[in-house]
């Protein structure tokens, strides 16, 4: 791409990307919130796993980023 | 003549340039030499390697009963992964890992702090090389530990053929499997560290060049709402700080649970 032309196609690639994992992260880290605020004493157990699953989702939108730039 | 619009072109105001890749790529520091290579992302990264480096040989130098503040944050550093992540992802067998796993984790937490140090303001790990390399690094230990378990077949037969599916399902999850495991996983790995670092640089540079176009620019309401450009790249950068962080984080976890799934028997 050229670097001083600014077009509106690549922020819309991201735009779309970023909607469905979006909706994702806050899934996984509502059910993490309030996992954590019935057992307090879970978060250790809890954490990895929900930012296992905040990296895998979390990839879809990156991967519409890099589109964005290409 | 073309020279005549060649100078116009460059004294005209162009308006706000976005930043973009070109940004990521820096000029040689000793052009026309045979070091030509040498850019400044090589030498942060060197850097970063010498940092960890004296960080964790100076910090488990003294190993006192009582540690000062030094050897405190060293401890805790190389406490957190080795509890946080190798002992609650990987289990039984943990301790061999707990090197690789706090080396990776501090370099890449060094190498994205750079991102928001003064004078560097760099994020090395936002050129897809160095990463991948990284990426490559736990790639080589998680199928070596693999194969050293069950040997080269029997590995690459329990990653494709995981026990307990009905047979119709093989021909679709063996290839699947084999691709995840082979090129799926460094590359995302890979992928979500620059990615990240990029999209956080891009960030900072939109809201700095934005804020000092805008300050600098005749327009008076563009002079007054620059201030708030400026404060968002301050919250931003902080806000930065916490992403680096929790990237090298996430990096350290997922190597962990790479390795934590090729020592296991089952898939």
């Amino acid at each position: 791409m050229d670097p001083q032309k600014f077009t509106l196609a690549g922020p819309l690639v991201y735009a779309i990307a970023a909607v469905g994992p979006g909706i994702g992260i806050g899934l996984i880290f509502a059910a993490y919130v309030s996992g954590v605020a019935r057992q307090p004493e879970a978060n250790n157990i809890l954490r990895p796993i929900a930012f296992l699953g905040f990296a895998l989702v979390e990839i879809l939108a990156l991967i519409g980023l890099v589109f964005a730039f290409l | 003549m073309s020279s005549t619009i060649v100078a116009m072109a460059h004294t005209a105001d162009p308006g706000f340039v976005p930043p973009g890749i070109g940004d990521f790529n820096y000029p040689p520091i000793f052009p026309g030499t045979a070091v030509e290579w040498v850019t400044k992302p090589l030498l942060a990264s060197v850097l970063a390697a010498v940092l960890v480096f004296v960080f964790f040989t100076v910090g488990a130098r003294k190993r006192a009963l009582v540690p000062g503040r030094f050897q405190f944050a060293v401890e805790s550093t190389y406490t957190f992964i080795r509890n946080g992540v190798a002992r609650d992802v990987i289990g039984h067998g943990f301790e061999k890992y707990v090197p690789f796993l706090v080396t990776v984790f501090a370099f890449i937490a060094v190498n994205n702090l750079f991102g928001i140090i003064p004078l560097i303001q760099f994020p090395t790990l936002a050129r897809f090389g160095f990463p991948l390399m990284l990426a490559i690094c736990s790639w080589l230990v998680y199928l070596g530990i693999g194969i050293r378990r069950a040997g080269f077949f029997g590995y690459f037969k329990s990653v494709m053929f995981p026990p307990g599916l009905p047979v119709f399902i093989y021909p679709l999850l063996a290839p699947i499997e084999l691709l995840q495991v082979l090129v799926v996983r460094p590359f995302s790995l890979a992928l979500r560290l620059t990615a990240n670092m990029f999209a956080g640089h891009i960030l900072l540079l939109l809201f700095t060049l934005g804020g000092t176009y805008m300050l600098t620019n005749e327009n008076l309401v563009l002079k007054v709402l620059a201030p708030f450009s400026l404060a968002g790249a301050i919250g931003l950068t902080s806000f930065e700080a916490f992403i680096e962080v929790l990237q090298a984080y996430i990096f350290t976890l997922l190597t962990a649970l790479y390795i934590a799934e090729a020592m296991s028997e089952e898939h």
